[in-house]
């Protein structure tokens, strides 16, 4: 379990470096991901000592927003004036935009003829 | 009372309570949301965020000192971030084979999701600085904070606009898919992580293992998109 968390920390740690250094828009962890398939790729053993600490931490995925969802609550006050508009915006286009996305995907599958799996 | 007066300034002052209670807050809402039958509005994060809300109200404390306690799980974002490169390298010969559909959804969903936003935001009035925090809410917080503040907006509202947009995302994916009737569970996880980031991917996984992997997917893809994309629809919109 050690060596796998203590490889994750050092990707993850190796991205921030690199983004803040390089002052990439990215940010340090999706870095860190893109180097963790790019050397489980060149490596598959790698692959296989990470993840049983991968599953447990995804397993989880949705506790790590809690905290920054109680932040939520503290800050709604700045949207006494806004509030609906706010509301609307983000409802509509949430729901449009993952409309959007499936119906292309589904679309451009079928339009190449694949699989649909 | 003077002695639970003092045990209570004691735990006030540690990380121990609040880290206990974001832990028990998550475990009752993850058992809600189970008992529910994993139906979409019985939202995990959801629910432990209105306990959490309600136990600060009630017991006067501030989100600083909360934020104390919960900090270590919300460190854990980083790391977790760096994990889901796992069940993208687990589907990667998948994501070969399904390159160009990718592509067309990403640009789709990305365009739809920032657009789509500011327009309705614009018709409303809403301000210079409201439209520059709202536009990159469909991708993950550290990334959308980085792009509003590129853009002029303001980073504490982004923060609370990002993490809406994915549990609205998160809460109507399900039924909207479904009366949709898409089935490939690419498309859906993959439309997910496009517009709801992170909590989108999380629920992505609770529903299906693809589905989880590809909502990964388009997550990443998508914080590289909507630093290019945001400030060009801002500029139409200005």
């Amino acid at each position: 379990m050690i060596p796998a968390l203590s490889i994750i920390l050092i990707f993850q740690l190796v991205g921030e470096i690199a983004t803040r250094s390089l002052d990439l828009l990215l940010p340090g962890p999706v870095l860190g991901l893109l180097l963790l398939v790019l050397s489980c790729s060149l490596r598959p053993a790698l692959a296989e000592l990470l993840r049983p600490v991968v599953n447990g931490i995804l397993g989880h995925l949705s506790l790590f927003f809690v905290p920054a969802g109680v932040g939520v609550i503290a800050h709604l006050g700045q949207f006494r004036s806004d509030g609906l508009a706010v509301a609307v915006a983000l409802a509509v286009s949430t729901a449009l935009a993952i409309a959007a996305g499936a119906l292309v995907f589904c679309a451009v599958v079928k339009w190449m003829g694949g699989p649909r799996e | 009372m003077t002695n639970a007066a003092l045990i209570w300034s004691y735990l006030t002052e540690g990380p121990l309570l609040w880290l206990t209670a974001t832990l028990l807050a998550y475990w009752a809402g993850d058992t809600f949301f189970r008992a529910m039958g994993r139906q979409s509005w019985a939202n995990p994060v959801l629910c432990a965020v209105i306990i959490l809300a309600c136990v600060l109200g009630v017991t006067g404390t501030s989100y600083q000192t909360y934020f104390e306690g919960a900090q270590f799980v919300h460190f854990m974002l980083g790391p977790a971030t760096v994990a889901l490169g796992m069940p993208l390298y687990d589907n990667l010969h998948r994501v070969k084979k399904a390159l160009l559909p990718l592509i067309a959804a990403l640009l789709a969903g990305s365009i739809t999701a920032v657009v789509s936003a500011l327009a309705i935001a614009k018709a409303f009035g809403l301000s210079e600085v409201m439209l520059a925090s709202l536009a990159p809410k469909s991708t993950t917080a550290p990334v959308a904070i980085g792009i509003a503040e590129g853009l002029g907006g303001e980073p504490t509202i982004t923060a609370v606009l990002v993490l809406v947009t994915g549990i609205f995302g998160a809460i109507i994916a399900t039924p909207l898919l479904n009366a949709l009737k898409i089935t490939d569970w690419r498309a859906r996880g993959f439309s997910l992580g496009v517009a709801a980031h992170g909590i989108g991917t999380a629920r992505a996984f609770q529903v299906n293992e693809t589905a989880g992997a590809f909502a990964g997917i388009g997550m990443g893809l998508n914080a590289v998109l909507t630093a290019i994309i945001a400030p060009l629809a801002l500029y139409l919109f200005q």
